[in-house]
């Protein structure tokens, strides 16, 4: 059997199109990084009843404490190196409300672009994971949080870094949060972002009166997955109102940006600087012997 | 042949190591002690972590360590760039006689403090992460900072290496060292620039954190310019003592140029400190920040800006003009204490400032602060009693620079020979 000229033809042929065109051919289009959206999670504070719930199967799930206090009206019950989510109690001008605080999983986290060695990870899927083989334990993550989330073991050779990474490891097998599902009165809803502004926004519509006629969230700090809703000024929660809209990494950016200028402009400048002076000192040296 | 060689290279060192002068003095004892407690307090450290040792909490989460050493540390290094600028770049030789031992004692600085970086670090095993390259997180500050700093601390052992061969006879190696000298010196300036701001743009990020007083978009320009008075101020107080400590260690040249050399650094310290005080009114004025001045955060800014700035770049300006030197003196250390203000200040004091807490380093914090001050100081009296940093250097250096200034003659001649041929060639 011998290679004829059909034969060899008809085989450049295929060979060629399949080069050219095997990846717009037959090939189902594969979901690149940019078409999967962020997930988050929405917090309705006139929901919630502050029964803990999410903080004891937290803990159980992470194997961390159960917790041993309860939500109290004038006590700020922190996250810590042992607590992912923490339930606190507020007396507001509409009464008593309860607060969540845990990791807002923002769009553009600033403990993210605080980190020199990637160790906090803005996921594409949504969640702001830390990873303990990266870390090398700088606590600039802390500095940078707006919200003081990560939380650090002072009191072990071995720290770690502490904080809601929104269960992202049952979140890839296409589960949700332990907090969300166990949430008894459903003060707590997982699904996509931008479902879950309008979620919110079909609330706030479907119940004005109730309402404060904000999400908590949607633009704050550039975004967060995190959103919540409340029927009374945040603030009044214990969230803080003087964050602004921008996202924390832009404050970084004049600086970083400047960098490359720097370092390319400055030695330039400098050896010029520098060859002007030798040939002013040759001059005076020749003015001297003169 | 060889061994011969190898067996005086050995005694060579092993006489070198032996201490030169006193071993009992009242510093050597206290140097001693402080030593020997942080390293008990240091086991403690790395044993039981960090929080049994070091006053930092989960709201403030960088305690003495990286704010006193590193932070505050690093700018009074900021002597070696601006000095170095002037002797290499600007040709301005009257500076000559310093430039060793502000490259020495800044080379010991980033040494050390930013050794104690690791000392602060919660997994320091894993510093090496950011270096070797499997996870870069390049959008961050302090990823740029401790490259800097890496490349930074090799630029001005490159600088101090003729020293080193001075030191132990290698006539072609300080050739060749020598000869890297303006590279690395420019190099190291753009590494300066960026890194000595890079502290302070690590702070951008915690903007709800900071009081509005010290928090501006303008931390970074602020820091790199207040890092010239302080670098400058910080060689005024080393070359003090140093005239005293090191006197039997001192060339004529280095002694008789001493008071020349500080009124000069005086006038640079009184405009560079005008500068960085002008800078900080006009990011007052800009930050519309005049409700805050009639708090008592307010009377503290004042203290730092007016006490701490202004008052001494006053001092300064009085004593280049009468020609005292206990005047520069006093100027300087008051800069000193101003610098160290401005950075405690944006790292610790204003820091959290609305949180009722009150926070004071623990002692054990203090006695490991000063042990990293207290070997970097040993090291560089072990360096200055060896090799030629205020010394002179040894005679065969005359020769090569006898050399180098005929080369430099031809290079005249040649250059004016030239210009004689462009004029004709002109006309």
């Amino acid at each position: 059997m011998g290679v004829d000229r059909r034969n060899f033809l008809k085989a450049l042929g295929v060979v060629g199109s399949t080069l050219t065109m095997g990846k717009t051919f037959g090939a189902t289009p594969e979901k690149t990084k940019s078409d999967i959206e962020f997930d988050g999670i929405l917090f309705d504070s006139t929901l919630c009843a502050g029964c803990q719930n999410c903080e004891v199967v937290c803990a159980e799930h992470y194997g961390f404490p159960l917790p041993e206090d309860v939500p109290e009206a004038g006590v700020v019950r922190e996250t810590s190196e042992k607590r992912r989510v923490a339930i606190n109690s507020f007396n507001t001008s509409g009464g008593e409300f309860f607060m969540r605080k845990a990791c807002n999983h923002c769009n553009e986290p600033a403990c993210a672009s605080a980190c020199l060695t990637k160790a906090m990870l803005k996921t594409d899927e949504g969640p702001v994971i830390w990873r303990e083989e990266k870390c090398m334990g700088c606590r600039s993550c802390m500095i940078a949080c707006p919200f003081d989330i990560p939380k650090f073991e002072f009191n072990s050779p071995n720290p770690k870094i502490n904080k809601c990474r929104m269960c992202f490891e049952l979140l890839i097998e296409g589960e949700k949060p332990v907090c969300v599902v166990n949430c008894p009165a459903e003060a707590l809803l997982f699904g996509k972002r931008r479902e879950l502004i309008e979620i919110a926004k079909a609330r706030i519509y479907a119940d004005p009166e109730n309402y404060n006629h904000a999400i908590y969230g949607e633009h704050e700090v550039g975004g967060t997955g995190v959103i919540y809703l409340a029927s009374v000024p945040f603030e009044e929660l214990g969230l803080r109102n003087d964050l602004g809209t921008v996202a924390y990494p832009e404050y970084n950016k004049t600086f970083l940006y400047s960098v490359p200028a720097v370092l390319v402009l400055w030695p330039v400048f400098l050896l010029g600087l520098s060859s002007a002076a030798k040939e002013r000192k040759l001059k005076s040296q020749i003015e001297e012997e003169s | 042949m060889n061994r011969e060689l190898n067996t005086g290279v050995f005694k060579f060192i092993l006489n070198e190591l032996k201490p030169k002068g006193k071993l009992i003095t009242p510093f050597n004892i206290i140097a001693l002690i402080t030593i020997m407690t942080a390293a008990w307090i240091l086991f403690i450290r790395f044993t039981s972590g960090l929080g049994s040792v070091v006053d930092a909490d989960q709201s403030r989460p960088w305690g003495l360590w990286i704010n006193f050493n590193v932070i505050t540390g690093v700018a009074f290094a900021g002597g070696a760039y601006v000095v170095t600028f002037m002797v290499y770049i600007l040709g301005l030789e009257k500076y000559r006689p310093i430039v060793r031992a502000t490259v020495l004692y800044a080379l010991l600085a980033y040494i050390f403090y930013a050794g104690a970086l690791l000392l602060d670090l919660g997994r320091p095993w894993k510093v090496v992460n950011p270096i070797i390259g499997n996870s870069f997180g390049i959008s961050s500050v302090l990823f740029l900072v401790a490259w800097h700093f890496i490349l930074y601390m090799g630029s001005l052992f490159i600088e101090f290496l003729p020293a080193i061969a001075e030191w132990a006879t290698l006539k072609r190696q300080r050739k060749f060292f020598a000869s890297l000298t303006l590279a690395v010196v420019i190099f190291g300036i753009a590494l300066s620039t960026l890194h000595q701001s890079g502290l302070g743009a690590l702070f951008l990020m915690a903007k709800p954190k900071i009081h509005p007083l010290w928090y501006s978009e303008f931390i970074p320009v602020l820091f790199f310019i207040s890092s010239i008075p302080a670098g400058l101020s910080l060689v005024v107080v080393l070359e003090s003592i140093g005239q005293r400590v090191f006197k039997e260690n001192m060339s004529f040249l280095h002694t008789s140029s001493h008071r020349k050399i500080m009124f000069s650094l005086a006038r640079i310290c009184t405009i560079s400190l005008f500068v960085y005080f002008t800078m900080v009114f006009l990011v007052f004025l800009h930050g519309k920040n005049l409700s805050y001045l009639n708090t008592p955060w307010g009377y503290w800014y004042l203290v730092e800006v007016i006490g701490f700035v202004l008052i001494p770049c006053t001092i300064f300006l009085y004593g280049y003009r009468r020609l005292n030197l206990q005047m520069v003196r006093i100027a300087a250390s008051l800069t000193i204490i101003g610098i160290i203000l401005n950075r405690l200040n944006i790292s610790t004091i204003a820091y959290q400032w609305y949180s009722k807490s009150l926070h004071f380093p623990t002692w054990m914090e203090v006695v490991v602060t000063c042990a990293v001050i207290f070997v970097q100081l040993l090291v560089f009296r072990w360096i200055v009693r060896r090799m030629p940093v205020y010394k002179e250097s040894p005679s065969w250096i005359k020769e090569d620079m006898e050399n180098k200034s005929f080369k430099i003659k031809n290079e005249s001649i040649n250059l004016n020979t030239r210009r004689e041929k462009w004029k004709v060639s002109a006309e």
